[in-house]
């Protein structure tokens, strides 16, 4: 009994260590978000002077709004195209949905650097034949939605098909033997059937739009700031005190929504 | 022939979208490293194989074999430690079982520039720990923290574990723990029943795990830019130094062309042992980044 008892602690001992591990940076972060001190390092008292600062500068309001923006229409976007992508791969046999099913499924697998650099690529030298034609587009906001576009659609895809997979294809055929047409199977059987995976697909692009650097920095114009980005660029000269108020912003808005999706996951069971 | 109309209008939208943005930039990879650079920082006319001799620099050999060896560390201990947590978040009660995967999924939900950022202030050398490290004697005064091959592995490896556990943790699950019972009953010891028992019954989401850890950290670039030194760069890292400092984009091709081969060529030799193992790998493939953020 005793041997069993030992061998049963040690999942528990990795497992608390892990949590600290997991923890101790972000509980640093925090209690650094009210030092008075400028560089942290040293405790210089308690100050709220860095929220202060937080709500007050311009250049992270326009970062944020700029981040909201390519994250909306990326959504938007990737969300109707991912779910087309997933309702053709469910229905469709044969050759093309297999090539297709290829194209969705491999940017999975891509690391963020290749796929930034990649697109980057693509701009380049369509910038480089429109200049010869006299078209002239230049690297922005609109290259970047499109790279959003691009890596969100295949999330959105994946979790819709999942959810299309799991559901009785015999309410399908009832409706047909009821003399439903496509359209009517469509709005009326299938849709509210994905509406939350959707839903899920959606929130998961967003997600997803919001927390990219990698790809943006590559396809992005010289002025182009999304909030990653200008979190980095003053990660570069240090480790500048106001980032550490953000983090916490960010910290309290991530609990928050993982805590509603889990309560919202705990209803429906 | 309706119907066969409708699926094609329908799948048009996604694939073109994704032959344009994704296959067409992936191709222009492997063919822009046969180009010239040109002087302003663009892509010159004609062909050459400039670039690809400018690859024997001495120095790639080296940076290829840390990325590897950092990818594989990284993953590997991930792996390690996710099985013990996923064995023990599949026995637990219920109710504990939430708030522990609720602590798991926060920091990886968190943005990820908050989270490198939060290693730097953690292993600042003015900060609270590395202060605490040197008044317990464990490191001597001059010892830094940041900004070397140490900080990059724990950085990666604080990024992908959840990738790791979340997988292992889906299929420990589901695994039904009264058959360790029965082993041990039957005379195994515990861990002889650990060895035979469980992980033969979860080494397909280990296989997932692998495949979802190992590629990003082939192609990490921003934390070995942000926290490591100048001897800890990995292949990511020359690449986003080909395109924004010496504004060399046949070169950065070149290294790209590099990496995507590094990282399809575990991919496939996965994907060659699952038929040989006769998986379902659509099913499988489902498991991972569905998971991961539920």
């Amino acid at each position: 009994m005793k041997k069993c008892n030992r061998s049963s602690r040690f999942p528990m001992i990795v497992t608390i260590i892990t949590l600290i591990f997991l923890y101790a940076p972000l509980v640093v972060v925090s209690i650094s978000s009210f030092n008075n001190s400028k560089y942290g390092g040293a405790w210089r008292g308690f100050s709220f002077r860095w929220y202060e600062k937080l709500f007050t500068d311009a250049t992270i309001w326009e970062a944020l709004v700029n981040t909201l923006f390519v994250a909306l229409i990326a959504t938007f976007f990737s969300t109707l195209l991912g779910t087309l992508a997933a309702l053709a791969l469910y229905r469709g046999k044969g050759k093309l949905q297999l090539f297709h099913y290829a194209l969705v499924y491999s940017p999975l697998v891509v690391p963020d650097i290749l796929m930034g650099i990649s697109l980057l690529l693509l701009f380049v030298t369509t910038i480089g034949i429109g200049a010869k034609i006299g078209l002239s587009f230049e690297l922005g906001m609109t290259t970047i939605i499109i790279a959003h576009i691009t890596f969100c659609l295949s999330y959105v895809t994946m979790v819709v098909l999942g959810r299309l997979q799991d559901f009785d294809h015999s309410l399908i055929e009832a409706a047909q033997d009821l003399g439903a047409n496509a359209l009517q199977i469509f709005f009326k059987v299938t849709l509210p059937i994905i509406a939350p995976a959707i839903i899920a697909g959606a929130l998961f692009a967003f997600t997803l739009s919001i927390d990219d650097f990698v790809i943006t920095f590559f396809v992005k114009g010289a002025g182009d700031t999304t909030l990653p980005i200008y979190i980095q660029s003053a990660m570069r000269r240090g480790t500048p005190a106001v980032i550490n108020a953000l983090s916490v912003v960010f910290l309290i808005l991530t609990f928050i929504l993982v805590f509603t999706s889990q309560k919202l996951l705990e209803k429906k069971k | 022939m309706k119907s066969f109309k409708n699926q094609f209008l329908i799948t048009m939208p996604s694939f073109l979208w994704l032959v344009i943005f994704y296959a067409l930039p992936v191709f222009i990879v492997f063919l822009l490293a046969f180009k010239p650079v040109d002087p302003y920082g663009g892509i010159g006319g004609g062909w050459s194989l400039a670039t690809l001799r400018n690859l024997s620099d001495p120095s790639y050999p080296v940076i290829i074999w840390r990325t590897v060896w950092l990818g594989v560390v990284s993953t590997a201990v991930s792996i390690i430690i996710a099985i013990p947590i996923a064995y023990h978040l599949a026995k637990m009660s219920s109710r504990l079982r939430n708030i522990v995967l609720m602590l798991i999924i926060v920091p990886f939900w968190t943005n990820f520039l908050i989270r490198i950022f939060a290693w730097k202030v953690f292993l600042n050398p003015e900060g609270f720990f590395r202060r605490s490290l040197v008044y317990i004697g464990l490191i001597p005064e001059e010892t830094m923290l940041l900004y070397n091959q140490w900080a990059v592995l724990a950085v990666m490896i604080y990024t992908y574990l959840p990738y790791a556990i979340l997988p292992i943790y889906a299929a420990a699950e589901k695994f039904d723990f009264a058959l360790l019972d029965a082993a041990k009953d039957l005379g195994a010891g515990s861990f002889t029943a650990f060895r035979k028992v469980f992980l033969p019954s979860i080494s397909k989401s280990i296989g997932v795990a692998v495949m979802v850890v190992l590629i990003p950290a082939l192609g990490a670039y921003l934390i070995p830019d942000l926290v490591g030194g100048p001897t800890s760069e990995m292949i990511g890292d020359k690449i986003a130094q080909s395109v924004f400092t010496e504004r060399n984009l046949p070169h950065a091709s070149a290294l790209s062309a590099i990496l995507m081969i590094t990282v399809f060529l575990p991919l496939l030799l996965l994907m060659f042992f699952r038929k040989i193992c006769n998986n379902n790998g659509a099913e499988s493939e489902k498991v991972p980044r569905i998971g991961v953020k539920k």
